[in-house]
């Protein structure tokens, strides 16, 4: 092959493997974004029904139920209400009143199943889409 | 007294910085000579300003604000001076301190290097130091005064008061920093039109030493999360861990690729324009890291200004950088020719995967960034998508590191080369099948790591039987570090599956079995701290009807801040750690807690060291003197 021929070649083979590379990692990434809802959206269907996603706000003060392991509390936006279900260990920085990002998936009963409750972090940490889920509702 | 010191020493190392800047542009040839002394004296006046914010801390002065907010009377020393680094302002002091003592590091052993080469190198360094200096200066001064102090400070972020965290930020703001050296010797490099061995030479050991401090901070970073998180895991694909994993993945690319111009004379391009990447990643991460984009316990200020400013900095300086690679690089390729089937194209092959791999975990990283931007919402990007897409890649690069270091430079003949790799083959084949089945229930993926391994561990074995362990320093420390991967991988792999948790509702006396261990809880009593009171369980390990050991997890809670953490109590062991977390009391007097069995997780901190040791050694096998005839050639070009 001649120089020009072969760096034809190089040139070429790379295009190829960089556009299916990008394509392969782009088809990874669709399938595991993880979206974000606010109660409400959830109470307007907006939530996809099968998918594992992820949904903030305060932690309503006095709903957090313990019966051994399993734990329930409600997390609003302060327009809708959502009760999520958590079997295992709450973080440290879980409280009542605080804010929190649970990822999970909605139960037939209409409860959220959490398979992880985030609050970890810091104390003055307020997830962004928590409080932007607060800001959305009415002061 | 001290804040004006501190200020002044920031003031003099600016000064400093400018004036180096400026030297490669000086007039006379032998203002040239200048650029030592000032690059000596900017190490000198920032490393005089971080030790003044540490001495503030030490001595809990809170006329200073970072102290007032990050330290408190009742902190231990040690953690006094990791608040030094826990604030925005702080930890990028840190930073300019950094660069400026690898900047003071370079021009001490450069004495011998051509004038104005050296001139140039350490004028990019000088110029790079003064915009962070006038950063810290104008944007974010570490040394507010408060006007009125107050009488006790506000304590350090509880999940910060862990050992790690006193060297962890030193050292992976060393490996943030140091990525800067290659960078100003690539810039150098492209300015002076030569890019060949005498400039690898020069390069490999300031980049090589650049990614040991960076693997030992990611590795310490790691080490954290697994004790303090108290969740047991070790890598969570967390934006924060990303940015600094992709300047690894460019440094590591980086380091192999300078091996082949040195060797060989090629992949001259490639290496320039890896050395641009790795700095340019290295201060992505610092912006994403420390602009507020990210929320996370690094993001400390959300201040969009400071976060725009570092964004024009990086662009700037990549960018240019970049652009002059794109004008000078291509007439300066002189590359010697390499067949297909030879160690420079395993190494462009492997450069092309760490890269690759460097890209998918920026698109992870970056796209719930954009999409929010675009208005389509707040997403998460799942682990799965990083371990699968590490999983493609990281198998042939694998693969390819067993071949690489057995191919002869230029060209390598097949036979020869299928005969030095047959029994590896064979070994890592026939032993990850037996390991599969002995150990059962294990995924396609764990198996697939071990065999990753141990074709590493196997054609290592066979090259060093091979040369009977003969061969340079630099083959030396690639052998530890390869070792390292091996290591690494097989701790990770089994650590990914070989698991086992439990949760649990326990009364005093209760017993709980896990994997064949049984824990009994003793007792919870309160036990007080230097800065925090907690509850203290004892949970007693019984094998056989004997006690073997006991484990008391700690719920604190620190006194001034009022936060709770979880202080999971961990025996450490070869092949398994048992990890046991307190949770809360319920209301019938059963305490919950978090059983795991962790398999191997000490091997993959093991192979970090491994591969910090490893790059050690091949840098300290770089000869420092300059051959005369380089130094000759040098002069006779400039």
């Amino acid at each position: 092959m001649s120089p020009r021929r072969r760096r034809l070649a190089i040139l070429a083979s790379a295009l190829l493997a960089g556009t299916l590379a990008i394509a392969l990692l782009l088809y990874a990434l669709r399938g595991n974004l993880v979206f974000f809802y606010t109660p409400s959206q959830v109470w307007a269907h907006e939530a996809p029904a099968q998918r594992l996603f992820r949904m903030g706000g305060l932690v309503r003060e006095g709903s957090l139920r313990r019966d051994g392991l399993q734990a329930s509390f409600v997390v609003t936006d302060g327009v809708r209400e959502v009760r999520v279900r958590h079997h295992g260990l709450l973080p440290d920085l879980f409280r009542e009143g605080r804010g929190v990002v649970v990822q999970g998936r909605m139960g037939d009963d209409g409860a959220f199943d959490a398979h992880e409750v985030l609050a970890k972090h810091d104390e003055n940490y307020m997830p962004p889409p928590a409080a932007q889920a607060m800001r959305a509702g009415p002061p | 007294m001290n804040a004006l010191l501190a200020h002044a020493s920031l003031v003099l190392a600016l000064a400093f910085a400018l004036a180096l800047a400026a030297v490669p542009m000086a007039a006379p040839a032998r203002w040239l000579k200048l650029a030592r002394p000032l690059a000596a004296l900017m190490g000198l006046c920032a490393t005089l300003a971080l030790a003044c914010l540490a001495g503030a801390f030490v001595r809990n002065d809170t006329g200073f604000q970072l102290v007032a907010l990050h330290s408190s009377a009742s902190l231990p020393v040690a953690y006094r001076v990791a608040g030094a680094w826990a604030s925005h302002e702080g930890s990028l002091l840190l930073w300019f301190a950094a660069l400026a003592l690898w900047t003071a590091a370079l021009a001490r052993s450069g004495r011998e290097w051509p004038p104005v080469l050296l001139a140039r190198t350490l004028g990019v360094l000088g110029g790079i130091g003064a915009a962070f200096a006038l950063f810290l200066l104008l944007a974010s001064d570490p040394f507010t005064q408060l006007a009125q102090p107050p009488a006790a400070g506000r304590d350090l972020n509880p999940l910060l008061q862990h050992p790690a965290m006193v060297a962890h930020p030193p050292l992976l703001t060393l490996g943030y920093a140091g990525l800067a050296l290659p960078f100003a010797l690539a810039v150098a490099a492209l300015i002076g039109g030569e890019a060949g061995p005498d400039w690898a030479r020069r390069t490999r050991r300031w980049a090589t030493l650049a990614w040991c401090c960076l693997t030992l901070g990611i590795a310490l970073g790691s080490v954290w999360a697994y004790d303090v998180l108290g969740w047991g895991g070790w890598w969570f694909w967390d934006p924060v861990e990303n940015a600094s994993f992709m300047p690894w993945l460019c440094a590591t690319a980086l380091i192999h690729s300078l091996a082949a111009v040195e060797r060989r004379g090629a992949l001259g391009t490639t290496s320039l324009l890896l050395a641009l990447l790795g700095f340019g990643f290295s201060l992505l991460g610092t912006f994403l890291v420390r602009s507020g984009v990210l929320s996370s316990v690094h993001a400390f200020a959300n201040d969009p200004q400071r976060g725009l400013a570092l964004l024009v900095l990086m662009a700037l300086v990549v960018g240019a950088a970049l652009a002059l690679h794109a004008l000078r690089a291509p007439a300066m390729t002189r590359s010697a020719p390499f067949s297909l089937l030879s160690r420079e194209s395993a190494l462009v092959a492997n450069n092309v995967l760490l890269l690759g791999a460097a890209i998918a975990v920026l698109a992870g990283t970056l796209c719930p960034l954009l999409l929010e931007r675009l208005d389509l919402g707040p997403v998460a990007v799942g682990a799965p998508y990083f371990d699968a897409a590490m999983a493609a890649l990281m198998t042939p690069m694998a693969f390819l590191m067993g071949i690489g270091p057995l191919a002869r430079w230029g060209r390598a003949e097949l036979p020869s080369l299928a005969r030095r790799l047959r029994a590896a083959a064979l070994v890592s084949v026939l032993a990850s099948v037996a390991v599969a089945w002995a150990a059962g229930h294990v995924g396609w993926l764990a198996v697939l790591g071990i065999a990753v391994s141990l074709w590493i561990a196997s054609t290592l074995l066979s090259d060093t039987l091979r040369t009977r362990g003969r061969g340079a320093r630099a083959v030396q420390g690639m052998r530890i570090a390869h070792l390292g991967v091996a290591v690494f991988a097989l701790g990770a792999s089994l650590a990914k599956s070989g698991g086992e948790e439990r949760e649990v509702a326990m009364r005093v006396n209760e017993r709980a079995t896990l994997a064949g261990e049984s824990f009994v809880l003793r007792g919870v009593a309160p036990v007080a701290g230097a800065n925090y009171d907690a509850l203290q369980a004892v949970i007693d390990i019984e094998r056989d009807g004997r006690v073997v050991g006991q484990l008391q997890p700690q719920r604190r809670l620190y006194r001034l801040r009022q936060v709770a953490t979880t202080e999971a109590a961990i025996e450490r062991g070869l092949v398994r750690d048992l990890y046991v977390s307190l949770g809360d009391p319920l209301d019938d007097g059963r305490w919950l807690l978090r059983l795991q069995v962790k398999r191997f997780i000490g091997w993959i901190w093991a192979g970090c060291l491994l591969m910090a040791l490893g790059g050690a050694v091949a840098a300290s096998g770089v000869r420092t003197r300059e051959p005369q005839r380089a130094s000759q050639a040098g002069e006779a070009r400039a």
